[in-house]
């Protein structure tokens, strides 16, 4: 029979379980960070599959994040005679908010769900433990490369999102909607702070890590099989996301404080 | 040699091990036979340190493993090779990627020595032509050929074998035989052999345990389980496959 206490409880010790897990991937893969063979090669492959095969999809979110930004900023701005907020207020929030978000969730979409698939196939095809027979520690080979690339690549990303979607944001209200060009800039300069670029590209390491993270553990923790590695990708993509999401509010909350 | 003394584990409620005894001699072919799902895999991921037992040791040379520390395991893992049931190549690297990969985690050699000694491995199982494959491309037999010359890539003086015929037509069940047999006498290793393979076992074996309901119930030479009295390895051996008896 259904016992919905029963139900809390067992998914409560399953949240606290894999937030352990995970926390404990993270301990250690920092302390296995600093030893040596530094896998300089992998290291390098893995940014190239998580930063520059993402270019095109974060440019696109970024574009056209940008231009919507625009958009409707101008339908609100228009109603108070506010239109030269406008490149100010799409600057401000691409670069304190969606640049960081938007770029980190198509990196998890993209690149985070690879990670669990690829190293869930691994762990369900013996791989892992072909690794650890080998006198290998699986989490220093694979995990490690993949953390480091995506701390360092999803900030250079979002770096590129900033700009493509102030420069979509300045095309939609400058050539389509007729606001004066000098007007735009002036603003965009005058109210947005190097804090503001800082703090947001904080946030663009640490959702970094958020992913990676969740995308080995899951994919390291696969059981059962291609439906095991399926449910492991999606279970990522879903908790990576989320912890991106609430791990924003945080870092809005003490930033920017 | 390898002695393991009252090896308990379970998965949740379900008891694999109830206190496994058994002794693995040095430079000798050992096979742990049983039914499917009796736990040999689980016993053979044990004595390389792949799982901790819930209770027991194993003794590999005098050392209990089970109390050795993550980086100790390490240590001794690099006198063990281990052929996995499926082979469990890195897909994402050539056949001789593979074969190198130990030999690039853990020597010195250089890519010239490397090369060479990847060579030979493969030529000893007949696998040279397929250095530069992909194992997506390898048949049944050639995956576990290559991941046997990976697993002996280092030199191991301790070879565990995981089904290594399983899953084979007879004719490349006997040439791994021939290979298993070849390599451990050709280097002196100690080789376990986890299998439900009964020919395969009385052709090469020096040693043969059963294991049954979690314990090992009778092991000997290949002629002493052949005159064994007990039911299960009587009807074992003798078993053949159900639509052959109805025939």
């Amino acid at each position: 029979m259904y016992n919905p206490v029963a139900a809390v409880g067992a998914f409560s010790i399953r949240l606290v379980e894999e937030m352990g897990g995970m926390a404990l991937m993270f301990l250690k893969t920092l302390a296995l960070t600093f030893k040596p063979p530094y896998r300089i090669r992998l290291l390098i492959k893995q940014m190239e599959f998580v930063g520059v095969k993402s270019t095109l999809v974060v440019v696109l979110t970024g574009l056209f994040s940008g231009m919507v930004l625009a958009l409707e900023g101008y339908y609100g701005f228009r109603k108070f005679g506010g239109e030269s907020l406008l490149g100010a207020t799409v600057a401000l929030s691409l670069v304190r908010e969606l640049g960081p978000v938007l770029t980190s969730l198509m990196v998890t979409a993209r690149a985070g769900s690879a990670m669990a698939a690829e190293i869930g196939t691994m762990r369900v095809t013996e791989q892992i433990d072909a690794l650890s027979a080998m006198a290998v520690n699986p989490v220093h080979y694979l995990v490690v490369p993949r953390f480091w690339a995506a701390v360092l690549m999803v900030p250079l990303l979002t770096v590129l999102a900033d700009v493509v979607g102030i420069a979509g944001g300045y095309f939609v209200g400058v050539i389509l909607l007729h606001i004066d060009a000098g007007i735009f800039v002036a603003k965009m300069r005058e109210l947005v702070e190097l804090v503001d670029i800082t703090n947001g590209l904080y946030k663009a390491f640490v959702f970094g890590a958020i992913l990676a993270i969740v995308g080995c553990f899951k994919g390291y923790n696969a059981r059962g099989g291609a439906e095991g590695v399926g449910k492991a990708t999606t279970e990522a993509v879903v908790i990576a996301s989320i912890s991106i999401l609430i791990g924003d509010y945080i870092l809005t909350s003490l930033l920017f404080d | 040699m390898i002695k393991i003394v009252n090896l308990h584990k379970a998965f949740g409620a379900q008891e694999v091990l109830r206190g496994v005894n058994l002794e693995i001699p040095k430079g000798k072919i050992t096979f742990i036979m049983g039914r499917s799902g009796t736990g040999k895999s689980v016993l053979l991921k044990h004595i390389i340190g792949l799982l901790t037992p819930d209770r027991g040791h194993i003794f590999v040379d005098g050392e209990d493993i089970t109390r050795l520390s993550e980086r100790e395991l390490m240590r001794l893992r690099k006198r063990f090779g281990m052929l996995f049931q499926e082979g469990a190549l890195f897909d994402s690297l050539t056949v001789g990627e593979n074969v190198a990969f130990p030999l690039r985690e853990h020597t010195k050699l250089s890519e010239k020595e490397i090369q060479a000694r990847v060579e030979a491995k493969l030529a000893q199982v007949g696998l040279l032509e397929a250095i530069d494959k992909m194992p997506a491309e390898l048949s049944g037999g050639m995956k576990k050929r290559a991941a046997l010359a990976r697993a002996l890539a280092l030199d191991p003086e301790i070879v565990l074998f995981d089904e290594p015929t399983t899953g084979l037509d007879p004719l490349m069940q006997e040439s791994i035989a021939r290979l298993i047999k070849e390599t451990q006498k050709a280097h002196d290793l100690t080789c376990v052999v986890i299998s439900h393979d009964v020919p395969v076992a009385f052709a090469i074996a020096d040693k043969i345990a059963f294991l049954h309901e979690g314990v090992v119930i009778e092991e000997g030479s290949p002629e002493e389980i052949k005159n064994s009295q007990h039911p299960f390895v009587k009807s074992f051996i003798r078993a053949l496959p159900t639509g052959f008896k109805e025939a």
